[in-house]
């Protein structure tokens, strides 16, 4: 069975003596070397350059906020049910007399916490969310972390920061 | 820098290192010592002005048949090698036998005459490679071309004798 | 002796000396930009503008590492092994050429650690030596694979001697001195009004291959790196050492490999002859300086010799796989020393009627055979390998 046709058949007959000097083979060898040194490197220079993932990458978690700035997010729980490794926990709260422009709706999320250790980003709780508050960037990393306590991520680094809003393609 | 003193100091090595190579248990050490002893033997030539005979002392000595001593030594297992006790027979014996070689050389080293450096007719030149080629490829023709064909025969042979025979059994 | 002179002649030891090892440390730098390269890649790029001062930082490292001598091994061999092959690498450079003479004061000092007229031979006897180092470390190391690779290494390093040798004796023939000096003035003679075509290359093609062949053994490069290949022996003769003791080992091969480029160029490329060596010094002042300055262009042009064989080591290294052990010593005993008996030979003859070039007979020969051999049909199938 054959499933490509790169695949060489191998000549089991004896060799002539052109091709037991070696030398012609060598040469050959060497000229396709030096010619690989001549080439353009697709090297990307990581921490300066960074590739175009792609739009449906799955980075780091973001919780967002709505064009008044407001969190979209009201603890409904659902993005933690849908969370195979169960990395998301939440503590809802009611929105207080003045807090109107901090929550968009009456309950909101007192306490959010992904723990990224067990964290898997396959994006179910994305698709769970029916407020369209959770989201994974598409465009940035998770940073590595070299304590335990940095595992857990509270409302402080999940939050979106209004003036760096994360925006998708095919967003306003 | 007298070369007296470079002299006594590479004579000095030469014997202790040589005596080492006897004295010492374990045979890899022996055989460096050797080597030493080699070394110190060319640097005598040099002293010599022989440049070509110490160059050559170090390729073949040091640098090809010491290297197969220690090849085949390497492949021997030291941890059961024990030195056997030797009966007191077998040391007189030997101590008789060294002691004769002792006499033997001592003797021929005295009735041997050393004629005195005669500055006048003295080539410094004497060890170097192009009088040694001519008296060896001139006066010496025979004899360098009968040791070649000594090791001729002696290759030969021990090609013959490492060949494997048809029967024998297979690594 | 001459004060000047020797003050010349010490500091001509010492620069040669420090250039020796200056060059070692950034051939390891080389390699793996020339790997990276060959490989589409770009290699150590972070430490300093192209990553110029790595190797610094190897060193650095090199120096910090845990310094661990086995439990079992025998411990001043242990240590001695790195020294011996460091040593043996350093002395061999003391004899090469290069460049002609520097004239200070009225007198002509030859840029040269010791111009002596066995100057190839003394190469042979220290190379001959550098096996030592391998052996002695890899026995000491008592460690089967360390073992395996010191064995490996001596009958390597015997076999291929012979070889290269032997492909030297042809040149010795031609030039009739054992004097590299005398050797790479012969070459610098003009052949048909060219300065450059008299180089033995023209006149010693198969020895050149032979040698090139036997100094790859030689250096213990790739494809004949069997003493210390990772993949069977995990590093051979060096598995025990750490820290600077397997820099030292490391750095040996790095040195043996330009000297070796050194000697290459010195015996078959002219040394630190170049062609139109005759206009350019025509062009230059008369006297002390211009002498001087024809002198350090020749020195110039001698290293740029040197650095393309470098570089032709770590180009082969990255392009050829390792050869099998049979195979590599039925090439050494087999094809290199009848080769070269043959050369010498036929250079003897090329001699006895006044015709140099008479080696080109051989590869002439061989093309027409090989160019025979591909036209006719191949016949039989390929014999089954014989576990022999």
């Amino acid at each position: 069975m054959q499933l490509t046709n790169r695949s060489k058949k191998i000549d089991k007959r004896e060799m002539t003596l052109a091709e037991r000097l070696y030398i012609p083979a060598v040469t050959k060898g060497l000229a396709i070397t030096i010619s690989h040194f001549f080439r353009k490197k697709p090297t990307i220079q990581y921490p300066e350059q960074k590739r175009y993932l792609g739009p449906i990458f799955r980075g780091q978690h973001i919780l967002k906020r709505d064009e008044q700035g407001r969190e979209r997010c009201t603890a409904c729980g659902l993005c933690a049910v849908a969370c195979p490794a169960e990395a998301i926990s939440m503590v809802s709260a009611e929105r207080k007399k003045g807090e109107e422009h901090l929550y968009r709706e009456e309950k909101y999320a007192a306490v959010y916490e992904v723990n990224q250790l067990r964290c898997i980003f396959c994006g179910l709780c994305e698709e769970a969310c029916p407020k369209e508050a959770i989201y994974l960037q598409h465009d940035k990393f998770l940073p590595a972390f070299t304590e335990r306590d940095e595992v857990i991520w509270g409302k402080d680094k999940l939050v979106e920061n209004m003036d760096n809003r994360y925006l998708r393609e095919g967003w306003k | 820098m007298n070369v007296n003193y470079i002299w006594y100091f590479l004579t000095f090595l030469t014997l202790v290192s040589a005596i080492m190579v006897v004295v010492v248990r374990n045979p890899i050490h022996s055989v460096l010592y050797l080597i030493l002893t080699f070394f110190c033997i060319s640097a005598h030539y040099v002293l010599l002005n022989a440049q070509f005979l110490a160059a050559v002392n170090v390729i073949v000595y040091a640098g090809a048949i010491m290297v197969l001593f220690l090849f085949v030594i390497m492949f021997l297992n030291l941890r059961e090698y024990t030195a056997e006790s030797k009966t007191n027979l077998v040391k007189l014996g030997a101590a008789v036998l060294g002691g004769v070689l002792l006499v033997i050389i001592v003797a021929a080293l005295r009735s041997m005459q050393i004629e005195p450096l005669n500055k006048a007719t003295y080539n410094s030149q004497v060890g170097m490679v192009e009088s040694l080629g001519k008296v060896l490829f001139r006066d010496y023709l025979l004899p360098f071309e009968l040791i070649t064909v000594l090791f001729f025969v002696a290759m030969v042979g021990a090609v013959m004798l490492g060949k494997r025979e048809t029967g024998e059994r297979n690594f | 002796m001459d004060s000047t002179v020797f003050i010349v002649r010490s500091i001509i030891i010492f620069v040669i000396f420090g250039i020796t090892l200056l060059i070692a440390t950034y051939s390891t730098y080389a390699e793996r930009k020339v790997a990276a390269f060959l490989q589409d890649r770009l290699g150590p790029n972070r430490a300093g503008p192209f990553g110029i001062w790595q190797p610094l930082a190897d060193a650095v490292k090199m120096f910090t590492k845990e310094e661990f001598i086995p439990a079992q091994a025998n411990k001043w061999l242990f240590i001695a092994g790195p020294c011996f092959a460091m040593l043996t690498a350093l002395m061999a450079s003391a004899v090469i050429p290069f460049g002609d003479t520097v004239q200070y004061e009225g007198q002509f000092i030859a840029v040269q650690g010791i111009d002596i007229n066995i100057g190839i031979l003394w190469i042979f006897g220290i190379v001959s030596l550098g096996v030592y180092g391998v052996m002695i470390g890899g026995w000491a190391s008592n460690n089967k694979f360390s073992l395996l690779g010191a064995i490996r290494a001596a009958s390597q390093n015997i076999s291929y001697e012979l070889a290269m040798g032997l492909s030297i004796i042809a040149i010795l023939m031609m030039s009739g001195s054992l004097s590299l000096r005398d050797m790479v003035n012969q070459q610098a003679t003009p052949f048909l009004g060219v300065s450059g075509l008299n180089w033995n290359i023209f006149y010693q093609p198969v020895g050149f291959i032979i040698f090139l062949t036997c100094a790859f053994a030689e250096c213990n490069r790739t494809p004949f790196d069997l003493p210390e290949c990772e993949t069977e022996l995990v590093g051979g003769y060096h598995t025990e050492y750490s820290s600077m003791k397997l820099g030292f080992y490391l750095f040996a091969e790095y040195i043996n490999m330009f000297v070796s480029s050194a000697v290459i160029s010195a015996l078959y490329f002219g040394g630190f002859n170049f062609p139109g060596q005759a206009w350019v010094a025509s062009l230059l002042p008369a006297g002390a300086l211009g002498h001087n300055l024809l002198t350090s262009i020749g020195v110039v042009v001698f290293f740029g010799k040197i650095f393309f064989f470098i570089f032709f080591y770590m180009w082969v290294r990255w392009t050829l796989p390792r050869f099998r052990y049979d195979q590599l010593m039925n090439l050494g005993w087999k094809t290199l020393i009848p080769l070269a008996i043959l050369n010498i030979v036929v250079t003897g003859a090329g001699l006895l009627f006044d015709f140099k070039p008479a080696t080109w007979l051989i590869v002439i020969f061989v093309v027409v055979l090989a160019v025979i051999s591909a036209a006719q049909p191949r016949k039989t199938m390929r014999p089954q390998q014989s576990t022999v």
